[in-house]
């Protein structure tokens, strides 16, 4: 009946977020504890495993990057009013424009490769977002069921360029040759190392501070542009635009444009950054990991940066866990991270109304009838 | 939750129907309800009138059971009752009208009168039952309504009237209607309180919630005043008038009349000609529509809702495509332009939208970020590529100081402000672009009688600087009150022009209905 309860920033933005973890945590814990290991040996585990060493940290924060272009995507599009689920397309597509870059120009000199694969990443990823939006802009055609479509369109279409057209001759694996040398992004380790500070060889590389760059251009138009402004009024009242002379579906084509181009970037971090060749199914999921990642970061860059992290953290704390105790396997990791997702995304609202009566009780908090 | 409220003694009939002893609610630091005591006899109709924000319709969910009341307590025919949820106030005779209505757009009329108590598993029964039931009433009070038409098909009106048999049919005793004529015609709204007086001669209570002072003086037979939360006076409708109710909602002498100079009408600054608007089926709900609007004067266009004065107005403003015709601005055919709704308002087209809410603001917006809506590239409000928030602020602050919108922070949400001050925000936005011409729709609906005052002031200062205003309201006595010329429109053609001076209530209610006018062919 009522609408779900607001609650002051401070609690809405830290507060909420952390209780919902802690209880994803708290269940996770249970069934720990259920399949006969210790749930605290495990969490101890999982948190060195994310954060205990240089490495750990490297690691964790090379899966956030993915997370926080994905989550960046699916914001930027749901101030448009816009359910993007297409993510792992356009990442997966903006990773082709950005290996072929790559795999091409390796001749050339690195300050001339990168922002042609930057471009061409971004390129690509928003040419595959640009179907659905001119689908949903013009014919009505629900985004979300488009988006979905292409996912599947764009993994059909990579398995057959890598096995036919992008594979190395003579090998058997569906995978291209190496990138040259020079279109390959440095390690952050490789850039800590020249301003003298030491740190663990690990997969982090600059495509991180690419990411975070996305995250302030994306506030910045967002939240401070006349173009943000539009996108943020056709997203919440499309007749208020109307009225206000913006035109609703020129913005859904321009917010998937972008949000294809934030998903396309990911192919920086994971193929020019890490794997160094164009490779089978390199998105994992982190398109739809990034619907979470927005989803608990309240579709602002600040909050998709923690919440990146802390998926980065599961994935790479997970891993460590799986390996370390051996009966909490993969599948249990996933749980874990599901868990996770469960109580931060769908049931986010479950301790925002007892919160709020709690906090009205102690705060005196005016609260218009 | 205690289900049968009154278990233990029969209600004592010579009781009050509602007695309210005490009643308080604080919601925070906001006392939203103070010692409220009153007593509603049984078989009356009983008006509760304030301000938006006096306390009235958090008063009535405290009686309904959406809100529990800090202090205080209910009798219902004497007895006490404890009513924690809708379901025990309907158990306890009590059904409630909200302004919104509440009903499955796509449901029948029966399915939306049984939802909720269906009666079992299976449907077939309680459908069966309900039929009967429903009858039943339809003729104890003359409340027909077409059973098995789907709800969505149905005028306003009666959407309304498939709400008070829903309630009828839970076994309700005391009806409670909040703001009910708000979505309705002046037509509509006498349909109703012929109804409420049916129902009260069958016994029924009848509480009238509004803030509107004709329909107490129509309807009631006493009235509650309620201002910041109290009770500020209760009296027999009888021996009352509009002002004394009006001076004590508003706690001051207030002007009820418009005060204005005759109109001094300059050049023609809008010209329309010939206009055809279709909607999206292909029907015309504009038909040939031809008039001028000279600067210093307001021209009202009077009709019943749905008749083609919002098409009109969404047609001219450049929301709405027109069909055939001509819209020229000071020499220049905005049609054959093709000009949206933005480049209009760059040439002194303003518009305030009849259905605030769902066009004219974005309520998730703070008041700040919707006092640019539309003018949001203007370059005042830009620095370089961004926007420059400092102007933007400061330019809410002084229309918030201008307008007298409380509370004066242009961070909050729009959608905490009330419909008065949210109105406030629209005009002033509208009106600080300085337009030559400004359309408005329905520009007092749900706004108090305070910010009424305000804005009709406002309107007549904007005519007398010069420009030329559209008003478009279903309100007779708007029109009447503000406008120096009146066009009756009818079935989407303009049946007659009036001067005000010659213009009656009876003369331009047969217009409305089609008779055409002198004047017009």
């Amino acid at each position: 009946m009522s609408p779900p309860a607001k609650l002051p920033r401070w609690a809405e933005l830290g507060l909420l977020p952390a209780i919902n973890l802690l209880a994803a945590l708290l269940l996770s814990s249970v069934i720990i504890q259920l399949i006969g290991e210790s749930p605290w040996a495990a969490l101890k585990l999982m948190a060195d495993g994310a954060f205990g060493s240089q490495e750990s940290v490297g690691y964790t924060l090379y899966y956030a990057t993915n997370f926080i272009f994905t989550g960046l995507a699916v914001a930027v599009a749901y101030h448009a009013g816009l359910f993007n689920i297409g993510g792992d397309g356009q990442a997966y597509i903006g990773g082709l424009g950005t290996g072929l870059v790559c795999l091409w120009l390796g001749a050339w000199p690195f300050w001339a490769v990168l922002p042609l694969a930057v471009l061409a990443g971004a390129v690509f990823g928003a040419a595959w977002a640009f179907i659905p939006a001119y689908l949903q802009a013009r014919r009505g055609s629900h985004i979300v069921i488009t988006t979905i479509m292409f996912n599947f369109i764009a993994s059909a279409l990579m398995t057959w360029l890598l096995v036919n057209i992008l594979i190395k001759p003579g090998q058997q694996s569906p995978e291209s040759r190496e990138f040259a040398p020079n279109a390959t992004l440095p390690g952050l380790h490789t850039l800590l190392g020249k301003m003298g500070i030491p740190f663990t060889s690990t997969p982090l590389n600059l495509a991180f501070l690419f990411a975070l760059a996305a995250s302030v251009l994306v506030w910045v138009l967002v939240w401070r542009t006349r173009w943000g402004y539009a996108l943020r009024v056709a997203g919440q009242n499309a007749a208020a635009a109307i009225y206000a002379g913006i035109r609703p579906p020129r913005i859904t084509i321009q917010a998937m444009l972008l949000s294809g181009a934030l998903a396309g970037l990911l192919g920086l971090n994971e193929l020019m950054g890490s794997q160094h060749r164009i490779l089978l199914d390199f998105p994992a999921g982190a398109g739809f990991v990034g619907i979470a990642v927005a989803l608990m970061g309240r579709n602002h860059p600040v909050g998709i940066f923690f919440a990146a992290v802390l998926f980065g953290a599961l994935m790479q704390g997970g891993s460590q866990l799986s390996f370390d105790m051996p009966r909490v396997n993969r599948d249990m990791v996933v749980v874990i991270q599901g868990l996770v997702i469960l109580f931060c995304g769908a049931l986010e609202n479950v301790f925002r109304g007892p919160l709020a009566t709690l906090l009205a009780r102690f705060g005196g908090r005016k609260d218009a009838p | 939750m205690n289900s049968r409220p009154f278990a233990v003694t029969p209600p004592d009939p010579s009781a009050p129907a509602l007695e309210l002893r005490g009643i308080d609610k604080r919601f925070g630091a906001v006392r939203a309800n103070r010692a409220i005591s009153c007593a509603i006899a049984a078989g009356s109709i009983h008006g509760f009138i304030g301000e938006n924000g006096a306390g009235k319709s958090t008063l009535m969910n405290i009686v309904y059971g959406f809100h529990r009341a800090d202090a205080g307590e209910i009798r219902v025919s004497g007895r006490v009752v404890e009513i924690g949820s809708p379901q025990d106030a309907i158990a306890a005779g009590i059904g409630m009208v909200h302004q919104h209505f509440m009903l499955v757009e796509n449901f029948t009329v029966l399915e939306n009168v049984v939802l909720g108590a269906e009666g079992g598993r299976r449907l077939a029964g309680g459908l069966a039952a309900a039929r009967a039931g429903l009858e039943q009433l339809a003729r104890d009070y003359g409340l027909d309504v077409p059973l098995d038409t789907v709800v969505a098909e149905l005028p306003v009106g009666l959407h309304q009237r498939v709400e008070i048999l829903k309630a009828l049919y839970r076994g309700a005793d005391i009806l409670i209607l909040d703001e009910p004529t708000a979505v309705l015609t002046p037509q509509e709204a006498d349909q109703l309180f012929k109804m409420l007086a049916r129902l009260r001669a069958q016994g029924k209570t009848v509480i009238l919630v509004t803030h509107k002072l004709r329909e107490i003086m129509a309807v009631t037979d006493r009235v509650t005043v309620m201002r910041q939360g109290a009770i500020v006076g209760e009296v027999e409708t009888k021996s009352t008038s509009p002002r004394e109710l009006a001076e004590k909602m508003v706690g001051r002498a207030v002007l009820l009349r418009v005060d204005k100079t005759p109109a001094q009408p300059g050049a023609t600054l809008l010209a329309v000609r010939n206009l055809e608007v279709r909607d999206r089926l292909g029907v015309p709900r504009v038909k040939n529509v031809s008039f001028t609007l000279q600067a210093g004067e307001i021209v009202g266009i009077a009709g019943v809702a749905g008749n083609g004065q919002s098409e009109l107005l969404e047609a001219l403003a450049g929301i709405r495509a027109s069909s055939r015709g001509e819209i020229v601005l000071e020499g220049r055919d905005l049609v054959r332009e093709g000009l949206d709704a933005r480049q209009r308002r760059r040439l002194g087209l303003a518009h305030v939208p009849e259905d605030r809410l769902r066009m004219g603001v974005v309520a998730g917006f703070s008041a700040e970020d919707n006092t640019i809506l539309g003018y949001h590239d203007l370059p005042v409000y830009q620095r370089g590529l961004l926007l420059n928030r400092a102007a933007i602020h400061g330019g809410c602050a002084e229309k918030m100081a201008a307008y007298d919108v409380r509370p004066p922070d242009p961070g909050l949400r729009l959608a905490s402000f009330s419909g008065g001050n949210q109105q406030k925000l629209v005009l002033a936005r509208e009106i600080d672009s300085d337009p030559r011409v400004l359309l408005i729709g329905q520009p007092t609906r749900g706004v108090d009688i305070g910010a009424i005052e305000f804005i009709h002031k406002k309107l007549v200062t904007l005519r007398d600087a010069g420009k030329a205003l559209l008003l478009v309201s279903v309100e007779l006595d708007e029109i009447l009150g503000l406008a120096d010329r009146i066009l009756v429109m009818n079935a989407g053609e303009i049946v007659g022009e009036v001067a005000r001076a010659d213009a009656t209530e009876e003369k331009l209610g047969l217009m409305m209905a089609g008779v055409k006018g002198e004047g017009r062919s």
